[in-house]
């Protein structure tokens, strides 16, 4: 089975089982690389149906504080890019499909191709770069296609209806940014959202993951009424970095909690 | 000499260099703004403008003379281009009050920008305060520490400086910083920034707010010779003054030298010199070249000089590198010192130490310029009242 059919397969299930899809995200290396396998682990024991890991740069800037504090705590100890496709062959056998996030730097200093081969090889299913738009994306995503992946793009709610309309060649899914701004925990979801997704789908029939800023389950189940997916990033990096000793069994319970509210 | 081709291109490129390596959020507001700018080229009143608030405001055209006393020492013409005459002190008062003009055009009612060692910011501020326009202003921790003085210019000028505490604390992490404030609230904010970095249209826009340095230069320079330098010397962090004196002579037949900050020596790793060492990355924006680690992460830049201090550089010098237009040449920390003194000492002149670096070049190159009995245009473009304080800590901490 190819990558792209992968992701895109999840979201047929899900469908069909009459729920919405779990995106969580956690960073490599946060609160430390040899913690990733059982957190990847916990994620999948929690009920997550795809998980995004996230490969730490140094300038994150489409990332709010937590982010980009647990990306700072990944390179200070050290992690590199190739313990990390290493671990992650070693995991994808056993978990529901696995994506990276990361910035355009570190895999095109890697050598874009070679990046992705490497990735492939990992099992990895799909990519999300955050600072590489649509626009600029063209040696990515043919790539990706060539290797059975599926680069995932982004829509913001700033986004014109060309940018979504050039979305229909995409695979996997679409990553809705639920809000003006930078990842994080934020208290509301953006009222705004409705608007977006009903543009989204007016356009595109990928199924659309909306994430930035959703923290609870009752965010998780509001969002869900709307999209085929949510993720969950920062409040689950948050949650590992304040209680390190019980990190996978708190992040156990808490994706349990968002698959619950989003089941229902 | 054939001409060169225009650049950028309409994908923002620069030969392989430039871009939009930005998140989705702010692509259209990119787009808002290249359309604003390409109007804003176009009308009369614009242009009319800015060239009197250049003159009237910030005191152009700055001097262009010959540095008697140090053309002597050396054996050969050197003349100096007065950008530290300007308002503020240095060049980048062109940039901020071009960028500000086209910010009052669009509507926007908020300004940020990030600065370093505060000059950019301090710019910004400056231009904001004369349009009755809200600033904010991102500055790393460690340089407000650094450049008490600039933050406080900044608040006596009604901007507001935020300290930022990530990464290394410094310019990289404040245009971080600056740029998760656009995407945030880009529908009603524009985003200043300081040098030929950054998204397309930024590093073509701020290349053409500075590019009278290089008209009035090459103007003045005939003037006074009835010909053409034989080089153009300017120092380069993220490159906006040496870009604004190069471009108006790229299709002449001069040497453009970029000096580019050595610190503690290239083989230290504590430097800036970008190009020197070139490995080609992504940062803030577009591609071009970048220090950083084997594993693509973003390496901390180190010079005397904090306007030198930047781990990246305009595409356009990239560019220019690649194609062979302009020479990259590194200074020392030690060698932009000495420079900074015997410039004092000649020509009464103190040179802010992002010049010095410049002034250190021509002083290295001596006997290879000598030989060709050069004319030379060093680009001061600032003066060093800001590093007097910081160089006199710095020799009095060495052994």
């Amino acid at each position: 089975m190819s990558a792209g059919t992968a992701l895109s397969e999840v979201f047929k299930r899900t469908k069909r089982e009459r729920r919405v899809a779990l995106i969580p995200y956690i960073t490599a290396g946060h609160p430390s690389l040899t913690d990733l396998p059982e957190l990847v682990g916990a994620l999948n024991d929690g009920g997550a149906d795809i998980i995004e890991i996230g490969i730490p740069f140094s300038d994150p800037l489409a990332d709010g504080p937590v982010l980009q504090k647990a990306a700072t705590q990944a390179l200070n100890q050290g992690v590199k890019i190739r313990d990390i496709l290493s671990i992650t062959a070693d995991l994808s056998a056993y978990s529901v499909p696995i994506v990276y996030l990361t910035y355009f730097n570190p895999v095109f200093h890697f050598g874009v191709r070679r990046f992705l081969e490497a990735a492939r090889d990992s099992g990895v299913r799909g990519l999300i770069i955050p600072d590489l738009p649509w626009s600029e994306s063209g040696e990515v995503f043919n790539y990706t296609q060539e290797l059975g992946m599926s680069l995932i793009p982004l829509v913001a709610p700033t986004s014109t209806n060309r940018h979504i309309a050039s979305l229909a060649k995409a695979t996997g899914f679409i990553y809705g940014v639920s809000v003006t701004g930078v990842t994080g925990v934020r208290k509301d979801v953006d009222s705004g959202l409705k608007v977006l997704v009903d543009r989204v789908k007016q356009y595109v029939s990928l199924p659309l993951a909306i994430g930035f800023g959703i923290s609870t389950p009752e965010q998780a189940s509001y969002v869900g009424q709307m999209a085929d997916g949510v993720i969950v990033g920062s409040a689950l990096v948050r949650l590992i970095d304040q209680d390190r000793s019980r990190a996978s069994q708190r992040a156990q319970e808490f994706v349990a909690s968002l698959r619950q509210a989003l089941s229902n | 000499m054939a001409m060169m081709k225009d650049v950028p291109d309409d994908r923002g490129r620069y030969g392989p260099f430039g871009g939009q390596y930005v998140p989705e959020t702010l692509i259209p507001a990119l787009e808002e703004l290249f359309e604003a700018y390409a109007q804003a080229q176009q009308d009369q009143d614009f242009h009319l403008e800015f060239t009197s608030l250049l003159k009237d405001y910030v005191g152009r055209p700055t001097p262009l003379r010959k540095a008697h006393r140090l053309s002597e020492a050396l054996g050969f013409d050197v003349y100096l281009k007065r950008e530290d005459l300007n308002h503020t002190g240095a060049h980048k008062i062109n940039n901020t009050v071009g960028q500000i003009l086209l910010a009052r055009r669009m509507g926007k009612s908020r300004i940020i920008a990030e600065t370093g060692a505060g000059q950019h910011g301090v710019a910004t501020a400056t231009a904001a305060a004369l349009f009755g326009l809200k600033s904010q202003v991102y500055m790393g921790e460690e340089d407000v520490k650094r450049q008490a003085l600039n933050v406080y210019r900044m608040k006596l000028l009604g901007t507001e400086v935020i300290p930022v505490a990530s990464g290394s604390r410094t310019l990289k992490d404040a245009t971080n910083e600056a740029i998760r404030d656009w995407v945030t609230n880009v529908r009603t904010t524009f985003y200043v920034i300081g040098s030929v970095v950054g998204p397309h249209p930024y590093p073509m826009m701020v290349r053409n707010f500075q590019s009278v340095i290089g008209q009035e230069a090459r103007l003045q320079f005939q003037e006074l010779t009835g010909g053409l330098p034989t080089h153009i010397v300017a120092p380069v962090g993220g490159g906006s003054n040496s870009m604004g004196i190069f471009y108006a002579f790229r299709n002449d037949p001069v040497s453009l030298i970029g000096v580019e900050a050595a610190g503690a020596g290239i083989d230290t790793g504590k430097h800036a010199a970008t190009i020197t060492v070139g490995v080609k990355g992504i940062l803030h924006g577009s591609l071009s070249y970048l220090l950083q680690d084997d594993d693509g992460q973003v390496m901390p830049a180190h010079s005397v000089s904090a306007g030198l201090d930047y781990p990246g550089v305009g595409p356009e010098h990239a560019y220019f590198h690649d194609i062979g237009r302009a020479q990259y040449q590194a200074i020392t920390d030690q060698e932009a010192l000495d420079a900074f003194h015997r410039l004092s000492e000649l020509e009464g002149i103190i040179p802010a130490l992002e010049s010095a670096h410049a002034v250190a070049w021509v002083i290295k190159a001596q006997h290879h310029l000598k030989g060709q009995n050069a004319k030379v245009i060093i680009n001061l473009s600032g003066r060093g009242d800001k590093d007097v304080e910081s160089v006199r800590e710095y020799e009095g901490s060495q052994p």
